[in-house]
């Protein structure tokens, strides 16, 4: 294994790097030993604050709530797909009247905090409870969708010029050239973004405990202030969202190898636009080498 | 307008708050970020995979549950951070946001193409003089539009220290939203902008310095 950092290390080399290795094993050993002991002085570890995530009457509860969080997520994404091709597609447009709204509206949603987003909207419900489900789906999927339509923006410039050259060569309208040759190839190297995108958006599904929606996160609420359990309750809800994270992380790992060759959209910041813009149009894809894997840095 | 001019001592505070959480979780984010990410390219498979796990469950993990953790569930066992709502949230968003800082090095750093080391090497350059001369400059260079993106992600993060006692602007948005029925879109619209300033002027800083630092390759 060679890097820019170092060269393939000699036998001192190794011995240090084993040393340093033994050092952080031990810390690491330590650091356990010190947690657990905290837990078991502390009472976290009795059987009945844990008792009831392996109950049956609230597993279902809890199983209720993880459908509803991913109905959430999967409403989200479905919206801002077609959020995002509608808003990516425009701003790809020809005409200006179209460009610069699409551009606004994007831009906008990709720089206001979502959990405001939500909040305005659930005040335009007028706070009402059972409206507070639809305010979270709305407001993410104002965002994931403007997030989309720069990830689908980026895919169909990603493309290489001539296909698009070349359909209108065959006589084929703007319409039949995006719908039939453009989209159906970059939808192949958007999959492995749209899938962490899938990430973001559950990850921000937990954003519904300010508004109690209802949902994983608002249900362990209720565990907690029932068994005042607060330490296992929110522990079990990280594990439950880093389940369903690590199983959407593989796949989009595998679409990343299997439709895009590795390859990885660049689809920059917001507002960090302005320098990279041009070298995006120019349709160039940075073929990342380190493999980042899917970079859900959106929240 | 009157919500506005009646209330901007209320939004500027909340400004001031929101500013204050970016800057001080941006700087533990950057420092612990930094740490993982010398473990993460560092020569020690133990100190490689300990970053990696780190790097995994923080990315994978929702922020707002993480903060639930530091403001309900640590308590129980005795860290309270001195009751300290600051604190608590800085510290949560800095080791979350360190996660994505360690990511944007870590790919900043593996960009770099195996042949420059090896050319600075084969020009007799130490291994400092090949770090500080040839990889790290490029380096910098490739990370400050990620970097930049994750301080943006930071800056509409802190919003969410709102549900756990913190005057920011989303707090305020949400008092403001309340008390104005009918001035509800100028509200959003008024503090939605001061959290656009923010983003427009850390995406200003990173193009400043990526022109500053470019090269022609």
């Amino acid at each position: 294994m060679s890097t820019v950092l170092y060269d393939n290390p000699g036998p001192r080399a190794r011995r240090v790097n084993r040393i340093v290795g033994l050092v952080a094993v031990l810390l690491l050993a330590v650091g356990l030993f010190w947690t657990i002991r905290l837990l078991s002085q502390n009472g976290q570890l009795e059987g009945d604050l844990w008792e009831p995530f392996v109950t049956p009457r609230y597993m279902e509860l809890l199983w209720v709530a993880l459908v509803e969080t991913l109905k959430a997520a999967v409403f989200a994404i479905a919206g801002a797909v077609v959020f995002g091709v509608i808003f990516g597609v425009g701003k790809l447009s020809d005409h200006r009247w179209i460009r610069w709204p699409a551009w606004l509206v994007v831009e906008f949603f990709r720089a206001v905090p979502l959990l405001m987003l939500i909040i305005f909207i659930w005040t335009l419900y007028g706070l009402q409870l059972d409206k507070s489900f639809q305010s979270l789906v709305i407001g993410l999927i104002l965002y994931n969708g403007s997030v989309l339509a720069e990830v689908f923006r980026a895919g169909i410039n990603a493309l290489p010029k001539g296909q698009a050259e070349a359909a209108y060569a065959l006589g084929m309208r703007k319409y039949q050239v995006m719908t039939s040759v453009l989209l159906p190839q970059a939808v192949k190297i958007m999959l492995p973004s749209i899938i962490s995108q899938c990430i973001v958006a559950l990850k921000d599904t937990s954003l519904g405990y300010t508004i109690l929606a209802p949902g994983l996160t608002t249900e362990m609420k209720s565990f907690w202030l029932t068994f005042q359990n607060q330490l296992p309750a929110t522990l079990v809800l990280l594990m439950l969202y880093l389940v369903v994270n690590l199983c959407l992380e593989v796949l989009a790992r595998w679409a990343e190898k299997k439709f895009s060759g590795g390859r990885k959209l660049n689809v920059t910041a917001v507002g960090v636009l302005g320098e990279t813009e041009d070298e995006i149009a120019a349709g160039r894809v940075r073929a990342t080498h380190a493999n980042t894997g899917s970079s859900h840095g959106g929240t | 307008m009157d919500a506005l001019t009646e209330n901007w001592d209320l939004i500027l505070s909340g400004f001031g708050w929101t500013l204050r959480l970016l800057g001080a979780s941006a700087v533990i984010a950057l420092v612990v970020g930094t740490i993982i990410a010398v473990f993460r390219v560092s020569p020690v498979p133990v100190l490689r995979s300990i970053a990696a796990v780190y790097v995994t469950l923080f990315r994978n993990s929702p922020l707002l549950v993480l903060m639930l953790i530091t403001f309900f569930g640590l308590p129980q066992i005795g860290i309270t951070f001195n009751n300290d709502i600051f604190i608590k949230t800085v510290v949560t968003m800095g080791l979350y946001t360190a996660a994505f800082v360690a990511e944007s090095l870590r790919s900043g750093i593996n960009g770099i193409p195996l042949g420059q080391a090896e050319a600075a090497r084969s020009l007799g350059f130490g291994f400092g003089q090949t770090m500080t001369q040839v990889v790290l400059p490029q380096a910098f260079r490739n990370v400050v539009p990620p970097l930049a993106s994750v301080l943006i992600a930071l800056t509409k993060n802190t919003s969410i220290a709102m549900a756990f006692g913190s005057l920011e602007l989303t707090f305020r948005s949400k008092q403001l939203l309340n008390e104005y029925a009918t001035d509800r879109i100028i509200i959003f619209i008024a503090i939605a902008t001061c959290y656009i300033v923010i983003v427009e002027v850390i995406s200003f800083g990173a193009a400043m310095l990526e022109r500053r630092w470019r090269v022609e390759r």
